[in-house]
C-alpha cells in the first residue's frame, strides 16, 4: 500500500497530514520526497541510522580523444554541451543524463561519471516508523531524479506514506507516479482551492485515485465544499483552523502526539484510504 | 553594459504557504513604475486577487516529446533499452515520463519515432488597473521544464519593459530548484518571506545557503511572528551574523486569509495595512538602493 499526501500549493499541511497518517499507521515507511525543502524530520525526529551520497550521471569528455566533430552537442536536446572546437564544456546544470551524447560520439571520446546530486538520508523513529528523506545539493536544478531515487531506496512491503513536494510539475508527478491512493491537501483559500484543480489534473493524467482533506478549513469559504459537491469528489477530512495546530507545528511537534483529537482524525482518515484502495483493487 | 533604469527583486521562502504571495501583492500595489511577474508557474495566484486584463496569451513549448508509429516499429526495442527514464513500454511513450532527450528518436531503425515540439504551458501579458504590465504563467499538469518557463516569461516582460519603470517584482515559487534558480537570474535583491516555525527556518537556512552561491543580497520578513515569538527571536538570531536584515515582523491576523477569500490584496481589504506596507516598501528601497 503506497499513500502519497500532495497538495499543489504549499503551506496547506502536507507534511503535518502525512507524519500524523504516519504515527498511526503500523509499521509504515515514510519518505520525505519533498527533496528541495524535507521537513518531515522535523516532527518524526527520527534517529538517522545512515546517510549516503547520491548521484546523477553526467558525461566527461576526453579532449585528447575528441575531433570536436559536434555530433555531442547535436544530440543534446538541454543544450548541455557546447564546443569551443578546443574543448567541449559541459552545462551539468542542464544535463539530464539521457546518455545519448556518450552513445553517438563516434570517436568514443565520452565515458560517464558520477556527480554527486544530494544526499539520501534513513532511519528509524522511536514508534518504529522507518524513515527516509533526501537533501537536494544546494545549487543543484533538477529534484526529478533525487526523488525518484528517494522512493526507489525503499523495496519492502511495508505499507510506505509519500509526503510530496509542492506543485503540479515534473517533481510532483515524480512523487506520486504508482501510489495506491493520493491525499490533497487543500485549505480554504481561493489559492488552495485554484491549486487544487491543477493538482486534480495531474492526478486524473495519470489514474491515481485521490482523496481530499481540507486544512484549516474555514465554512465561511463555500466555493471549494461547493466545487467538491458538484464534482461528486471525495472529501476525507475536515480539520478546523486551529491556534494549538498551528503552535504544535511551529514548535516542531507531531499534532497526534500533542493536540487532543488530531490523532483521532487522522485514524479516521486511514481508515477511509484503506476503505477506497480496497474498493479500488475489487473494482 | 549601461545600468538598467528598473531594479529587480523577488519574494522567495524555501518553505511553501508562509505568505510570499500576499507580501508580493502587497508591495505590488504600494510600488510605483513597476512591472510585476508571478514565477510560480506550477501553481500561480497573484491573478487571483489582481484586478487585470489580458492583452496577449502565448503557448510555451518547453521541450519535445517522442512518439512511436506502430506501423513503421518492428519491436526491437532498442529504444526502451536506451531510454533512462522508464518511458517506454510495450512500444509505447507515456507522455508524463518522456523527458524529450531524442535518443529513442535517434537510435531506433526503423525511423519510427517522431519527436515533435510540446505544448507544455501559457503565460499571459496582462494590464493591472494602474496600467503596469503583470505577467503570469501556467505550466500544464505534470510538465517539466518548469524553470524554462520562468525564463521565458520573463524575457517576455524585459522585452516589453518601458522606459519609466523603476521596479520589476516577482512573486517566486517555493522550493530552491530549478525554477526558484531561474526566478533568481539578474535579480538585485530577495525578500524572503518566512514564518516562524521550525520548518519555517529549517528552509530558510537552505534558501540562504542559495542566495550565497548567487551572490544575490537579501532581507527577511517574519510573517504571523507571533505565532511562537520564541521561534521568531532564533530567526532574527540566525540572520544577523549573516549579514540580512530583518525587514519587518507582522502578526498573525485572520484579515489576511479574509482578504485572500475576496479575492482582494490585503491592502484594498484593509486599508490599515497600506502604512504598514508602505513602511515596509520604503526599508526595501532602503536597503536596495544603499
Amino acid at each position: 500500500m503506497v499513500i502519497s499526501i500532495a497538495s499543489g500549493k504549499g503551506g496547506t499541511g502536507k507534511t503535518t497530514v502525512a507524519c500524523g497518517l504516519a504515527s498511526v499507521t503500523n509499521n509504515c515507511v515514510y519518505i520525505d520526497c519533498d527533496v528541495e525543502e524535507p521537513n518531515g524530520h522535523i516532527l518524526l525526529k527520527p534517529k538517522i541510522t545512515l546517510e549516503e551520497s547520491s548521484y546523477k550521471i553526467i558525461p566527461k569528455i576526453n579532449n585528447d580523444l575528441c575531433n570536436f566533430c559536434n555530433k555531442c552537442t547535436e544530440v543534446c536536446e538541454f543544450n548541455a554541451l557546447l564546443n569551443f572546437k578546443t574543448e567541449i564544456y559541459l552545462i551539468d546544470e542542464l544535463c539530464h543524463s539521457c546518455g545519448a551524447c556518450t552513445y553517438f560520439c563516434p570517436q568514443k571520446a565520452i565515458t560517464e561519471v558520477k556527480k554527486e546530486n544530494g544526499k539520501i538520508r534513513i532511519g528509524e523513529t522511536s514508534n518504529n516508523i522507518l524513515f527516509y528523506d533526501a537533501y537536494l545539493k544546494v545549487g543543484e536544478a533538477s529534484a526529478a531524479p533525487l526523488i525518484k531515487k528517494v522512493k526507489n531506496a525503499y523495496k519492502g512491503d511495508r505499507p510506505v506514506i509519500i509526503d510530496s513536494p509542492p506543485g503540479t510539475s515534473c517533481s510532483m508527478l515524480e512523487a506520486v507516479k504508482d501510489s495506491d491512493f493520493c491525499v490533497l491537501v487543500t485549505e480554504s483559500t481561493p489559492f488552495g482551492f485554484n491549486d487544487l484543480k491543477l493538482a486534480i489534473n495531474v492526478l486524473r493524467q495519470i489514474n491515481i485515485p485521490y482523496g481530499i482533506v481540507i486544512n484549516k478549513y474555514d465554512e465561511n469559504f463555500s466555493l471549494l465544499d461547493e466545487y467538491i459537491h458538484d464534482n461528486q469528489l471525495n472529501l476525507l477530512l475536515r480539520i478546523p483552523f486551529r491556534m494549538d495546530i498551528a503552535e504544535s507545528y511551529s514548535k516542531g511537534e507531531l499534532p497526534t502526539e500533542t493536540v487532543k483529537d488530531y490523532k483521532v482524525m487522522m485514524l479516521d482518515l486511514l481508515e477511509k484510504i484503506k476503505k477506497e484502495i480496497v474498493k479500488k483493487e475489487y473494482a | 553594459m549601461p545600468d538598467k533604469h528598473y531594479k529587480q527583486i523577488v519574494i522567495l521562502s524555501g518553505k511553501g504557504g508562509t505568505g510570499k504571495t500576499t507580501v508580493a501583492t502587497a508591495l505590488s500595489e504600494i510600488a510605483e513604475a513597476k512591472v510585476v511577474i508571478d514565477t510560480d508557474v506550477d501553481a500561480a495566484n497573484m491573478h487571483l486577487v489582481f484586478d487585470y486584463y489580458i492583452n496577449s496569451e502565448y503557448d510555451y513549448y518547453g521541450g519535445k516529446k517522442a512518439e512511436i508509429n506502430p506501423n513503421k516499429c518492428s519491436q526491437c526495442g532498442m529504444c526502451e533499452l536506451v531510454c533512462r527514464f522508464d518511458a517506454i513500454k510495450e512500444f509505447k511513450v507515456s507522455r508524463t515520463s518522456c523527458e524529450g532527450c531524442g535518443f529513442c528518436f535517434r537510435v531506433c531503425p526503423d525511423d519510427a519515432i517522431s519527436f515533435y515540439e510540446s505544448k507544455s504551458g501559457v503565460y499571459s501579458a496582462c494590464e493591472l488597473e494602474d496600467q503596469s504590465k503583470f505577467y503570469y504563467a501556467q505550466l500544464l499538469a505534470g510538465e517539466g521544464n518548469s524553470g524554462k518557463l520562468v525564463s521565458e516569461i520573463k524575457k517576455k516582460a524585459y522585452e516589453q519593459v518601458k522606459e519609466n519603470v523603476k521596479w520589476i517584482i516577482i512573486d517566486g515559487p517555493p522550493g530552491i530548484g530549478c525554477p526558484v534558480n531561474a526566478s533568481l537570474s539578474g535579480v538585485d535583491f530577495v525578500v524572503i518571506v518566512t514564518e516562524p516555525t521550525q520548518s519555517g527556518l529549517h528552509d530558510l537556512k537552505r534558501l540562504i545557503n542559495l542566495l550565497e552561491i548567487f551572490k544575490i543580497p537579501s532581507g527577511v520578513i517574519i510573517n504571523k511572528y507571533d505565532i511562537n515569538t520564541d521561534m521568531s527571536n532564533s530567526i532574527e538570531k540566525f540572520i544577523r551574523p549573516e549579514g540580512i536584515s530583518l525587514l519587518a515582523k507582522i502578526s498573525f491576523d485572520k484579515k489576511f486569509i479574509k482578504a485572500i477569500q475576496n479575492s482582494k490584496t490585503i491592502i484594498e481589504y484593509d486599508h490599515a495595512y497600506i502604512d504598514t506596507f508602505k513602511t515596509i516598501w520604503n526599508d526595501i528601497q532602503k536597503v536596495i538602493l544603499n
